[in-house]
């Protein structure tokens, strides 16, 4: 399945295609030399309990400025060259994936900073909400790593 | 009208999604705390300690900020995207 990049930063209920994201930002310059990717997915222990599902939630408009305004400071900052911010939200099951992170500069160092920068940043500052089922209900998470 | 929405914790807490407050042209996010806490205490409480990040038409914002008719004001939890 090949998918058109429509936005840098997308929130999205289906899921992504990591090597399809890579492949698009390769096409933002050739001068890209060096591309890192975060991907976070959905693990099945959190706080010695087990999880069955989890589900995200997430202040419409907001959110999406909020990632924009990262990959924008990310660019600027970090001096790279692109940057692609993709969230999911609803029901995601344990192993899927929940947020991808692509960093693209000239060389590996400042790809590998923006990089950890804007997931650091996406935690702090995005309004997004997770909400986990375990055997003895369901939980707002209040606070991550 | 000012437009409050309440989201993922705070929309268990309230049972809503979003309510309206006629609060004249022109209040203070304090006096529209006031007002929240008649019927739900418990928010008025954490925006107080804040444990809650306020946002007035998507900008977060103090509690001594001034919100006026039409604005639209979001009671956010502390987030938790990302994995």
């Amino acid at each position: 399945m090949s998918t058109t990049l429509e936005s840098n930063v997308r929130i999205q209920r289906e899921d992504f295609v990591v090597t399809d994201e890579i492949e698009a930002i390769k096409r933002a310059s050739r001068n890209i030399g060096g591309i890192v990717t975060f991907l976070g997915t959905g693990r099945e222990l959190s706080k010695g309990e087990n999880i069955s599902q989890l589900n995200f939630e997430h202040y419409p408009k907001m959110a999406e400025k909020k990632l924009e305004e990262i990959r924008i400071k990310a660019i600027k900052d970090y001096e790279i060259i692109e940057m692609i911010i993709i969230h999911r939200i609803g029901e995601i099951d344990i192993g899927e994936n929940i947020v991808l992170i692509v960093a693209a500069g000239e060389h590996r160092k400042e790809a590998f900073k923006a990089c950890e920068w804007a997931i650091s940043e996406l935690k702090r500052t995005t309004p997004i909400w997770k909400r986990e089922t375990t055997s003895t209900g369901e939980v707002w998470v209040q606070d991550t790593p | 009208m000012i437009i409050v929405k309440y989201f993922a914790s705070l929309r268990s807490i309230t049972g809503k999604e979003e309510e309206q407050f006629n609060m004249g042209t022109e209040t203070t996010l304090e006096k529209l705390c006031n007002e929240l806490s008649k019927t739900a205490p418990k928010i008025g409480e954490m925006i107080r300690e804040k444990k809650v990040i306020i946002s007035v038409n998507m900008d977060v914002i103090q509690l001594d900020a001034i919100i006026k008719d039409g604005d639209e004001v979001a009671l956010l939890p502390p987030f938790s995207g990302g994995c």
